[in-house]
Formats: structure tokens, sequence, C-alpha cells
């Protein structure tokens, strides 16, 4: 059974997107769709035809597929419930990363496969925008890793129960910007946008229709549900089963529901109240991220906290 | 059957090359490259058993009783034995095919043959004078083969390169000669058993002169100017060999001299390499974004790469140095594995760039596109290369490079603060040249093989002959050996791990590594087998919902134009104008627009734009130091009036002063 928990990023991270965005549409004074609106919209684009540019190579094609299984993949490595389970042996937080690497550099080929100014664009400010959060993303991974002494992501979630020292908060900041970033969102980038020449994200995957649109926007859901998984387990594990009992399980489930409303509610509140940056304004934020991260490690090998 | 008889046939094979290409006439030529292929291949046996521990009998050639050629075997030498015959085997069979274009088969023939040697050779060498003459000899070898074309611009690229390497040889010779001079000896392992006894400061001298001297050769910034200009000067074939082997002569002269034959130094050392590759790996990838010619890219991405082999191998140093045997194990590994995976992957994308090259006859990406559908195999194989330098997983690259981070995040375990702060920061280092890498390399492959043809000549590209495709498929492969069974490749590397630091770092399973002081744990197997699951499920998954769908093929998004041109595409320049806006205080860029006009201000006639980085080490480096030298001369030069009397008088005055001095 605990084999199964990557089931749930695969299956709720519609729901999460579709709540992100109602709770967003609410606090813009609008209605908005449904929660499961998301659900709804794969199951259209799965049961429609492709229009393909004649251009494409077959890398266009293989790309959905590849970034699906790419992000599956990194979501079998990632304890969800139970850090008793042995699918960590896989990999660790470094190979998640990588993961999420592989699929993306992938997704920004096929954003030049079809030969138009838009993919390209999006490819490259795709691959611009990662540059500025990797190295922040992995320097306030390092203070949890060294303050947990571990790199495993399972030994990481079972160390800290919450996140209070100077250190871990400041690379909790650090690692929620890495995170709105990574996920396309205000002020990184713009989700709901098709204007051309803001678009990040939805400019590498303009080209696709039908069933591979489908696994191109599921993956991006399930990349975000992971990313806030990644958050729970580093900096607020408690209450995180180590066991396989039904009784913590529950609970374990409960909480991480919990905590992903919290996340969620979090995005959407950033999302409502912060406007998009200009993109070479971007530096400043996510490079004052990264002194973030760096300050997170300086203190906790000063201070040892 | 043991090393030295694998050891002994395979040269026989290179000399029997060498000799053969100079003899033997006409197209017969191209098939004497199957002859460094076998030659590789028992030297691949050979290396296997040196790595392996297993003893080599040493062999000694007095000529003097102060000149003596000896060659020795021990795990070191025996693993870089393998890294550069693993590479040579392909290479070789890529050749008998890229070949055809090359004028003179017979000289290619025989300096291939002969370069390949003198690499051996310096590998095995196991005194000084054997080491001095093979590295001369590969430096000199190595410069015939870079200015072959004798173009205008490879004369110059050779230029450069003779005069840089031999500043480096200069201070190897100088390292050299301090050693035997407090030492007395000229034998390596007599010069280590002495060297315990040697002062902090001269042992410090010496590996300062060993960064310089063997920094050269490697290409660590800011030594690194020769680098992209002389290899892609190089025929492909051999751009791969510099690249992929030849640098790294650099990094086993520097591993045998400062953490072998010296043996343990202070902590400093240490802390200097891993800034030393900090700075080379994101310096290097960052000038290869702006690259356009595709060669040259890649040759930046040696500098890249050299800078991540060293951050494994200062941590090892600095851990040395700190007492922690086990962690310095660990990171050897990493810096030796990423020596084993750059050799095998930059050979390949450089054996890709001549395939590319022979069909599409240009260097310079703006000019390719669409290739990936005239040439399906080299687009593969170069995209194989591509995934794997830009460490991601199943693929080799990732397994150096997590071992890399998993010794850097351990530098917290050292005791000195210095070291404890220094090492994540190289982790972070790391991350960033990842991120770059993987931009430039969705620049190299989108832009050159995806898309519509940007040429003529692109668009007519014909894939190579089989010969070629066998080369790089072999290659390809070995990415994908490396990244997924890492345990026999550890096996192999460890024993010089612990020939180096006495301890053995990593636990290998049978399907997975776990290294004990960071419980981390990776089983590269597992992550294929998952991905591939995924990569069917979601086929199946798919199918299952949706059912079979049409596919119906049009145009791409036009915004309603008649039609896209390829013109209108995406270009290389642009794909990386994010980055070189972001950091420009680094790249300097320079623009300049000319617009000509009808009727000013409102009738164009033409705009011509030109934008490019200022090149800043050869601008504010070496054209100043440069510049001052030919100053010297100028002013030497009057000395040389060309008047006898003034001659005699020179005479005349050193004749007086050696009277009054000289007893």
């Amino acid at each position: 059974m605990e084999y199964l928990q990557f089931i749930i990023i695969i299956l709720f991270s519609p729901l999460i997107q579709g709540f992100i965005r109602k709770l967003k549409a609410n606090m813009q004074g609008r209605v908005g769709p449904g929660v499961f609106q998301p659900y709804y919209d794969l199951v259209r684009l799965l049961h429609k035809d492709m229009v393909v540019s004649g251009i494409t190579s077959w890398i266009f094609k293989a790309t959905p597929y590849i970034v699906f299984a790419s992000t599956a993949a990194a979501a079998i490595i990632v304890p969800v419930i139970t850090t008793s389970y042995r699918f960590g042996m896989m990999g660790d937080v470094i190979a998640l990363i990588y993961l999420f690497g592989l699929g993306r550099f992938f997704m920004a080929l096929s954003g030049l496969d079809a030969g138009t100014a838009f993919g390209g664009e999006g490819s490259s400010r795709e691959m611009t925008v990662t540059i500025l959060v990797e190295p922040m993303m992995m320097l306030s991974i390092f203070t949890a890793a060294i303050s947990a002494g571990s790199t495993n992501m399972a030994r990481i979630a079972e160390t800290q129960s919450i996140a209070y020292s100077p250190s871990h908060i400041l690379a909790l900041s650090a690692f929620m910007v890495a995170i709105i970033a990574e996920t396309g969102r205000i002020p990184v980038d713009n989700p709901d946008t098709h204007l051309e020449l803001t678009m990040i994200h939805e400019g590498m995957v303009l080209e696709y229709s039908g069933r591979y649109l489908a696994l191109m926007e599921w993956s991006h859901y399930m990349k975000q549900m992971l990313l806030f998984t990644i958050v729970t387990d580093i900096f607020f594990p408690l209450g995180i089963s180590t066991t396989l009992g039904i009784s913590s399980l529950g609970i374990s489930a409960a909480l991480y529901f919990i905590k992903m409303f919290c996340i969620s509610v979090f995005m959407a509140l950033v999302e409502s109240t912060r406007s998009k940056m200009r993109f070479f304004q971007l530096p400043s934020l996510l490079g004052g991220a990264f002194v973030l991260a760096v300050l997170s490690l300086l203190t906790y090998i000063m201070m040892g906290k | 059957m043991d090393a030295e008889y694998f050891l002994n046939t395979g040269i026989l094979f290179f000399l029997f090359g060498a000799v053969g290409s100079l003899i033997i006439p006409g197209k017969a030529k191209e098939y004497l490259f199957v002859l460094p292929a076998i030659g590789a291949l028992n030297l691949i046996i050979s290396g296997l058993y040196l790595s392996s521990g297993m003893e080599m009998r040493i062999v000694s050639v007095p000529i003097s009783s102060a000149l003596e050629f000896v060659f020795r075997g021990d795990p070191l030498s025996g693993f870089f034995v393998t890294v550069i015959s693993i590479l040579v085997l392909p290479v070789s069979i890529y050749s008998i095919g890229y070949i055809k274009t090359i004028g003179n088969k017979g000289s290619m023939g025989f300096l291939y043959n002969l370069f390949i040697l003198s690499m051996y050779s310096v590998i095995l060498s196991g005194n000084i004078i054997t080491f001095l003459i093979s590295w001369e000899t590969m430096s000199v070898v190595s410069y015939f083969l870079v200015t072959f074309d004798r173009d205008e611009k490879s004369t110059r690229a050779g230029l450069q390169y003779a005069v840089m390497t031999h500043i480096g040889t200069a201070f190897i010779i100088a390292l050299f000669l301090i050693l035997y001079k407090n030492t007395g000896q000229m034998d390596f392992s007599s010069i280590k058993t002495l060297a315990t006894k040697l002062s902090v400061d001269i042992k410090s001298i010496v590996f300062i002169f060993s960064v310089i001297g063997f920094g050269m050769k490697a290409g660590i910034i800011p030594l690194h100017t020769w680098l992209p200009k002389a290899h892609p000067s190089a025929p492909s074939n051999i751009s791969a060999l510099m690249s992929g082997v030849m640098i790294k002569t650099g990094i086993y002269g520097f591993v045998r001299v400062s953490m072998d034959v010296m043996g343990q130094g202070p902590d400093w050392w240490g802390i200097t390499i891993i800034i030393i590759g900090a700075v080379s790996s994101i310096l290097g990838v960052l000038y290869a974004l702006m690259e356009h010619d595709m060669k040259r890219l890649l040759a930046y991405h040696s500098v890249e790469n050299i800078g991540i082999i060293l951050l494994g191998i200062g941590a090892s140093m600095m851990f040395r140095s700190n007492g922690l045997y086990s962690l310095a194990s660990i990171a050897l590994i990493a810096g030796l594995y990423h020596v084993l995976n750059h050799a095998v992957f930059k050979g390949l994308l450089f054996l890709g760039a001549g395939s590319v090259m022979h069909a599409a006859h240009t260097k310079n990406m703006e000019d390719m596109g669409g290739l990936i559908k005239t040439m399906p195999f080299t687009a593969i194989t170069f995209l194989i290369g591509s995934v794997s330098i830009c460490a991601f997983p199943p693929f080799n690259g990732f397994i150096s490079e997590w071992l890399t981070y998993q010794s850097l995040i351990l530098g917290f375990k050292s005791s000195s603060m210095t070291s404890k702060i220094i090492s994540p920061m190289g982790g972070a280092a790391l991350a960033l040249t990842g991120a770059l890498a993987a931009a430039c390399f969705v620049k190299a492959f989108g832009i050159a093989f995806l898309g519509m043809p940007r040429s003529r000549h692109a668009g007519n590209a014909k894939e190579s002959p089989l010969s070629m495709i066998i080369g790089m498929i072999m290659l390809a492969v070995l990415c994908l050996v490396f990244g997924i069974f890492p345990n026999a490749t550890i096996t192999m590397i460890s024993s010089s791990a612990v020939q180096l630091t006495g301890s053995q770092g990593i636990v290998t399973g049978n399907w997975f590594l776990y290294i004990n002081d960071t419980l981390a744990n990776l089983s590269p197997v597992s992550i294929l087998i998952t991905v591939l699951v995924m990569f069917a499920a979601s086929v199946l998954f798919v199918l299952g919902v949706g059912g079979k769908r049409k596919t119906i093929y049009g145009a791409s998004w036009d915004c309603g134009i008649p039609s896209l041109t390829p013109r209108m595409q995406y270009t290389a320049t642009a794909f990386t104008k994010p980055i070189r806006l972001i950091f420009k205080r680094i790249y300097l860029p320079r623009r300049e627009l000319r617009i000509s006009y009808h009727v000013k201000p409102f009738f164009v006639k033409a705009i011509k734009y030109t934008g490019e980085i200022t090149p800043f080490f050869e601008k504010y480096i070496y054209e100043p130091v440069t510049i001052s030298i030919f100053k010297v001369a100028r002013k030497v030069r009057l000395l040389q009036s060309g008047s006898l009397h003034l001659y005699l008088l020179y005479i005349l005055v050193t004749l007086i002063l050696l009277l009054m001095f000289g007893h």
C-alpha cells in the first residue's frame, strides 16, 4: 500500500489547481469555475483530435510523455503521507530536482520544435528563470539537508518536525520564492495569460493540443503539488507517519491535506495581491531570494541551528 | 596474459597504424583506422587490469647514467589509460568515414596514432624525464593537429596554443626541478617517499606551480584562452580527443603531483581548487552560452567540465587535509567519475558536431536547423550527449554530479569554518552551472536540429556514413551504461581512490549506491525503469481514456500572416538574450546599430546590427601583457643595432667585467 502514495499526487494535483483557481476567483470577487474544472478540462482534452504543426519532429510528440513520466517518477521518490517506504532508495532530493530538470529540458526543446518565435521565446525565458531559481533552491535544500544530516527525503522529514530555527525560516522563504517561479505563478509568470509578450510556460506549450496538451497540463499540476509536498516534507513534516499503522496514516493524510490547503491559500493570496513583474526585474526578486538562501546556510553553519 | 601483454600488443597496433599510414597508398589509409581501434581495445583491458590494482612490471630503458626512461602502471594511471582507450575506440571507428573529407590522409593517420601514444606515455611515465619528454611530444603533436587545416585561423590558434602550452610546460619543469633539488630523486616513487620530509613552504610552491602548469593544459580559467580557439581548429575527430582526453592529462598530472607524489597538504590547497573549479565551471558555461559556433561552444563546455572535475578533486584534497579520509575518497571518486563521463559525452558531442559540419558545411548554428529530419542518427546521439552533459538522470553526467553534490554537502563535516562555508557554495555554483548548461544545450540542440532549415546547405544535409554513425552510437550507449550501472564503474575507480586517500567511501550494493555519511542513496536503474514504466503507463492511459484520435497536420501558429519563413524563427542570439542582459556585468556586451536612410528619419534603406561580448580575459589580461612584452622587446632591440663596432664593444665590456668579477 505504502508504495502507492504517489498516486495521491497524480490524482489530486488537478484538484489543487482547481482549488487555487477558485480561491483566486473569490478573492477577485468572481464566482469562478468549480474546483473540479481541471478534471473536466483534462477529460475533454483527452477526447479531442490533435492539430500538430507540420514542422515538428518526434521530439514534439515524445515530450508530453517524457515530461509526464519524469514528473511521475519524481512523485515516487517523495514521501507523501509516510516515510516508511522503500522507493526512497531510488534517489534523494537532488535526483528529484534533476528529474524536474529532465522534463523541463524536453519541454524547452518542444518549444523550439515548431519553428515559431513564441515557442522559442517561452523556452528562452523558462531556461533563464531556471538559471536564477536553481542555485537558491539547491542552497535552501542544502541547509535542510545539512541540518538533517541527509539528503534523503524521508530522513529529512523524520528528523525535523517543524521549521522554527532562523536558518530554516530563511531557507523556507527562499524556497517559497523558488516554488512561485517553478510553478509559473505571479509575479514571475502569469498562468492565466495568453498574451504573447508575457507568457513563459504558456509560450512553450502553445502548439500543443488534445491529449498532448492534457499531459503537459497534468504534469504541470503534478509538479506544483510535488513542490508543495517537498515544502511540507522539508519544513513542516509534523505529523507525517513514520510507520504503516492505519491510524497514524489516517492522521498523516488528514494533516497532509490541511498543509496542502494552507499552501494553496498562500499561493492564491500571493497571486491576487501581487502584480506580474517585468521579466528583467526578476533578477532582483530571485537574486534577493538567493541572498536569503545564502544567509540561511551561513546562519546554520555559524549558529548551528 | 596480463596488463603488460595487452599494453604491449595495443601499443604495437598504434605503431603499425602510425607507420602504415605513411607507407600504404591511397584509399586503404581510411581503413587503417581499424588498427588504433583494436589497439584501444587492448589498452582498455590493460587499463582495467591496472585500475583493479594488478601489478605491472616496471619497464625501464636506460639510455645513459643520467637518462633513463621508466614506465610504470598503478591504479590511477590504469584508470586514465582506460578513459583514453574508451574514447579512442569509437573515435577511431568514426575516423574511418570522417577521414574521407580530409586531404592529407597519410599525415593525419601518422599524427593521430602518435598523439594517442604520447598521451598513454604521459600517463604511464614513472620518472621526471620520461614525463617531460612525453608531455612535450604530446604538445608538439597536438600543435600539428591543431594547425592541420593550414588556414590562417588555425595557424593563429595553433601559435597561441603553442605559446601557452609551453608557458605551462615551463612551470611543470620548474616544479620538477624543485622536487629534484630537494629530494635528489628522478623517480616518482622515490620522490614520494622523500616528499614527506619536505617543508610545507616548498610543497606549497610546487602545488602552485602544478596548478598553473597543469591548469594551463586542463584549461582552467583564466588560463583557458587557448582552448576555445585550438580545439575547434582541429579536425573533429581530433577535437573529440583533445577535449575528451588530452585536457585530462592536465588533471592526471595535477592529481599525480599534488595528491600522490606530495601527499597531504594544508587545507587551503583544497579550498583553492574548489574556488578555481567553481569559477571555471560558471564562467566556462557562461561563455559557452554566447557562442554560436558549435565547436567553440563545446570547447567552452570543456572548461566548464574541468571546473566540475576540480570541484570534486578540490573537495577531496580539503577532506584529506582535515583527516576525513572516507569523505576524501567519495569526493575523489566524484571527480574521477566525471573525468570518465566528460570524456564519453564530450567526445560524442564533438563527433556529432563533426558529423553536422560534414553534412551542413557550416559551424555556425544560425545557419543550421531542421537537421533532426535529415540526420536522424546524428540527432538522437547528439541529444543523448546533450542530456548527459546537462546531468539529467538516467544518463552518466548525473551520477558524477550527484556524487559531487554529496561530497560538497559533506563539507560541513570538516573542522575549519572556511571549508564549511566554501564547499556548500561550491554546490550552489554547481547548481548554477547545471542550469546554465541546460539552457545552453536547449539552444545548441534546439537551434541546430529542430525547426526549419535556416540555410540551403542545412536543408540539403545528408546523414553521415555508417562508420561515423557507429562511432557516435557506441558513445551514446556508453553514456547510458555509465549512467545506469555506476557500481561497476565506481569499483573500478575506487582502487585509485584507496591508493590516494587510503579509504573507501561509497558502498555499492547490487543496484544502488549508498553514502553512509549523508544516508543518501541513488539507484539509477530503478529511476530508468520507473521513467519507462510511467512512460508506457501514460501512453496506455491516454489511449484507454481518449481512444484512438486523429492527428491533423497544419501550420505553426503564425498570428495570421501568410506563412512563416525560417528567418522568423527564434535564433540562437535571441535565445540567449535574457542571459546576456542578466549577466551583463560579466559579458560587457557591445552593440552597434547602423541605419542608412533614403529620407531621414522615415525611409530606412538598411539596418545593420552587430552585437558582441567583450572577451574579458583576452582584453584585460592577455592583451596588456602581450603589448608590454612587445614594448620591452622593442626597447631591447636598441642593443641590436647591427653595427659591428658596437658588438665588439659589448665583447670588450663583457670581458672586462668577467676579469673583474669572474674568479
